[in-house]
């Protein structure tokens, strides 16, 4: 078993948690949006929020309080959401997260590699965060990205296609400080072919892009 | 009315009755460890599948709506082949420990694999293991046995109201349990023990005492509190090793107090094994005659107004009748059984549950005057929670007296008498609420009526009770909650000062004063004893606790779980309790050691048995004629009015846990207290 999803130690959970001003305004409008009665609706996106404001990007266990009492649930309601979904983190996590998919998909196209890249790298096992606290790597199920496997989930992005090489490339830059581009290390868009396009090559004049895909490009 | 086949058999079930409810009508059994007759159905343990016509698969008859036309196969192959496979699949996990499991003998898993496991695990991965929880001194976890029913989770949420439970993580890694170490602060919590199918719940105080089988089982009735909870005392070699709820709809359903449940092993510390006299001062052990002489040297030609009884909370109906007609015989009117003092004993509406306690299930509105039902009667505030989420929060609750957490939701009204008399004259916002409830009632507490004012108090809450329409036609509103299960067996009998008699305050002055020189205590404990010093004390009882001491004499009696005894509860519902188990050494029935005394006196009472006793119990009041029915009640003129003094109620139960001897005496109550009982005040600080 990899990475079991526990609670912080009581010495990392912080005393109190409070929505800072204006996540308190969005939180407000997230709630605005269920019908009356059933605010509880927005206990995903309010842990969500709590998540990203934390420094570590997790969620203390003070803060699913104050989303409880916030939302007039019982805590452990709250809990038990929180520690359902994987995308809630329990203890603090490094600044960049990285979840490498191992799902059957990507392990053929070579995920192993992958995570031995992130090990020796980074210098640390699966489900560790380096000694300067910058990386936490994970491996998790399938992230639903199987036509660009092996892919990884690094914060919000998907960066896909990727060999050792793009991986180490990767990791160098947000080493760094730089933020790599997203999305396939390949070369491709998006998920079209590898080998590119097999079908309606004449829309989209066989890799001279057409004018449509421009637009639509910034949309991947 | 949908009409379906089981097994050929055609049955016709209510609307919105399940699958499972039709089979069980058919008398088809359906094992089932998740589906729980009073908790939501929640439809994840897949036990129960059947075979349904025109449907794919097995269907789950406990989530499955029973409609017209269906054809419901329970005993084919294809069904008999999925429950094994369930069966497969619930054991993967589960350790093999039955022998050292407190289940054993009484789980649903292992009469279930019995009839559906296969004899060997095809099984070669590694079970997965889980960390035992911290539930506190009732519940004991042994987590790794869990199949995750979520019985335990909704029970804590719907019924106890403590949401501490609940199902965390997921898949493989699934936990029950409160995520962060808490103890289920409810007074409800023995119940998880009950519900759990396997042993991933037991009771910590039985834990590894005695098996199912080795247990004698008898019928009785609770006396920790007043709701007289049907209870079946399990004991094995003269020990009782625990009590169970028994199911009885209209007063606990299936729920018992942790109190009723845990506080037995108080039975076995501090008991009156044999008679004592006090000789120069100090107590020393006697033989039942040598009692009775030292009580006749001294009550043999003494007036009738020096002589007094009180009869304390957990007593039987059979001993007060008896010492009831002894001190008839003694010329004495000086008895009580209101040892708290409380200004009740007028007409009977006056002093029961007049709507019963299932009578809750009918209520639109209820005030609540001077009681922490919570603490007072659990089994009563789990009913008006029950209540107020069977009406998706439209039963309103408005509350007089301490603030306390009902676990629902309610309108704290104010403190004392104040806020009764705005009620009275409209003033207050809650007196909409009642006004245009259909079925409204009030529930008075003795922490309203034991009042120098109580009398004014009870003429006021009559007052509401008269103006808000809570006593109309066939529904009567006017619920007093009592504390002592002996009550209102007590007040029916008509043990209460005779003409120029003295109640319970007047005779422990009375002592004091040296008026009244013998004073009878029947399990009597929660008085000031300190004004007994002059006075001789008889106290007649198992416990020994604070009666005992102050006592001259002391007449071993048998605890509840020791004797047949009569108990009439706050509803007014005679119910009758046997013997579990003999009186510890010399100690005796108490109906008998009264007549056995009055022998001694030579002025014996005319019974020989219990029978005979019970006859003259019903001589004396119409509530026992018929047994296990709440007699309705007249309703009359009763209460003083007068001016009220402007003090807060104040309940008279400040520690739940601890109220009587038997669960002062108990040590599982006193890790209770400490647990719980601290907390709640730290939390009344912050």
């Amino acid at each position: 078993m990899s990475h079991v999803r526990r609670p912080a130690p009581k010495e990392l959970q912080p005393t109190s948690f409070a929505f800072t001003p204006e996540n308190l305004e969005k939180a407000n409008k997230i709630i605005a949006k269920y019908p009356e009665g059933r605010q509880q609706s927005a206990v995903m996106p309010l842990l969500d929020l709590a998540q990203r404001q934390t420094e570590g990007n997790w969620v203390p266990t003070v803060a699913m309080d104050y989303i409880a009492d916030m939302l007039e649930m019982p805590a452990i309601r709250v809990y038990e959401v929180a520690t359902f979904y994987t995308m809630y983190n329990l203890a603090p996590v490094g600044k960049n997260f990285i979840q490498v998919c191992t799902t059957t998909p990507c392990w053929l196209r070579g995920s192993g590699d992958v995570v031995d890249t992130c090990k020796k790298e980074l210098g640390i096992d699966v489900g560790e965060t380096t000694e300067d606290g910058q990386f936490t790597m994970i491996e998790v199920e399938c992230l639903g990205a199987c036509v660009n496997a092996p892919m990884m989930q690094i914060n919000d992005d998907y960066y896909e296609d990727l060999t050792a090489d793009t991986t180490k490339a990767i990791l160098d830059a947000l080493k760094k400080g730089e933020k790599p581009k997203a999305g396939p290390q390949s070369g491709r868009k998006g998920c079209e072919p590898i080998d590119g396009p097999k079908v309606l090559k004449a829309f989209c004049g066989c890799g001279a892009a057409p004018q449509d895909a421009d637009a639509s490009e910034g949309d991947a | 009315m949908p009409k379906l086949t089981v097994d050929g058999i055609e049955v016709e079930v209510e609307a919105g009755a399940t699958v499972l409810q039709a089979c069980e009508e058919a008398g088809k059994e359906i094992p089932r460890f998740c589906y729980h007759e009073r908790l939501s159905i929640a439809g994840n343990c897949r036990m129960c599948l059947v075979e349904m016509e025109r449907a794919p698969k097995p269907v789950a008859s406990c989530a499955m709506p029973a409609a017209d036309g269906m054809v419901i196969k329970t005993d084919s192959d294809l069904v008999k082949k999925a429950r094994n496979g369930v069966m497969e699949f619930l054991l993967i996990n589960h350790p093999l420990d039955c022998p050292i499991c407190d289940q054993g003998g009484e789980c649903d898993l292992q009469d279930q694999a019995m009839a559906y496991g296969f004899d060997a695990s095809r099984y070669a991965e590694k079970k997965r293991a889980v960390k035992d929880k911290e539930l506190g001194p009732i519940v004991k976890t042994i987590m790794t046995r869990c199949i995750h029913c979520t019985r335990c989770v909704r029970f804590s949420e719907e019924v106890a109201g403590v949401g501490t439970m609940g199902a965390v993580y997921r898949g493989e890694d699934t936990e029950v349990g409160p995520y962060i170490e808490a103890s289920i602060n409810s007074e409800l919590s023995g119940n998880l023990v009950d519900l759990c199918p396997v042993g991933a719940l037991t009771s910590k105080p039985y834990a590894f005492t005695a098996r199912p089988w080795e247990l004698k089982k008898t019928d009785s009735v609770d006396v920790m509190d007043a709701v007289g909870s049907n209870i079946r005392i399990d004991a094995r070699t003269g020990e009782v090793m625990r009590v169970l709820p028994r199911t009885h709809e209209d007063i606990n359903e299936e729920w018992i107090s942790d109190k009723t449940r845990y506080a037995i092993d108080g039975l076995k510390r501090q008991r009156l094994d044999r008679p004592y006299v006090r000789v120069n001062g100090k107590l020393q052990p006697a033989s039942w005659d040598e009692a009775f002489a030292a009580i006749k040297a001294k009550v043999a030609g003494l007036d009738g107004k020096k002589i007094a009884a009180i009869a304390g909370d957990t007593v039987d109906c059979e001993s007060m009748t008896a010492l009831k007609d002894l001190m008839g015989k003694l010329g004495s009117a000086n008895l009580d059984c209101r040892q708290d003092g409380s200004k009740i004993g007028g007409p009977r509406a006056s002093y029961i549950f007049n709507s019963t306690i299932a009578g809750i299930d009918e209520a639109d509105a209820c005030l609540i005057v001077g009681a922490n039902v919570r603490a007072e009667a659990p089994i009563i505030n789990s009913r008006l929670r029950k209540r107020w989420r069977s009406t998706a929060g439209d039963f309103k609750v408005g509350i007089i007296g301490e603030k306390w957490d009902p676990t629902y939701k309610n309108d704290y009204l104010g403190a004392g008498p104040d806020t009764l008399s705005e009620i009275l004259e409209g003033k207050n916002d809650f007196a909409k609420v009642l006004e245009a409830a259909e079925k409204p009632m009030i529930i008075v507490g003795m922490g309203a009526l034991n009042r120098e004012d109580g009398d004014a108090v009870l003429a006021a809450t009559r007052a509401i009770a008269e103006k808000y329409g809570m006593v109309a036609g066939e529904w009567n509103g006017f619920n007093v909650l009592h504390t002592a299960a002996s009550r209102v067996g007590g007040l029916d009998l008509g043990f209460v000062p005779g003409e120029g008699g003295l109640a319970t305050n007047d005779i422990l002055d009375g002592a004091a004063k040296g008026d009244v020189e013998v004073v009878y205590l029947l399990g009597a404990d929660e008085i000031d004893t300190s004004k007994l010093e002059k006075a001789f004390v008889i106290y007649q009882g198992a416990m020994g606790d604070a009666g005992a001491q102050a006592a001259d004499v002391i007449l071993p009696g048998a605890a509840y779980t020791e004797k047949n005894g009569t108990y009439v509860n706050t509803e007014g519902r005679a119910q009758q309790g046997w013997r579990a188990i003999f009186p510890l050494g010399d100690a005796r029935e108490d109906w008998a050691i009264v007549r056995a005394l009055s022998g001694a006196l030579d002025m014996t009472l005319p019974y020989n048995n219990i029978d005979a006793v019970r006859a003259r119990m019903v001589e004396l009041s119409p509530t026992f004629t018929s047994l296990n029915v709440p007699t309705k009640a007249e309703w009359s003129d009763f209460g003083k009015a007068g001016d009220m003094k402007p003090e807060g109620f104040v309940s008279p139960v400040r520690n739940f846990y601890m109220t009587d001897p038997i669960s002062r005496a108990s040590v599982t109550m006193a890790k209770c207290t400490e647990a719980f009982v601290k907390d709640a005040a730290a939390e009344k600080v912050a």
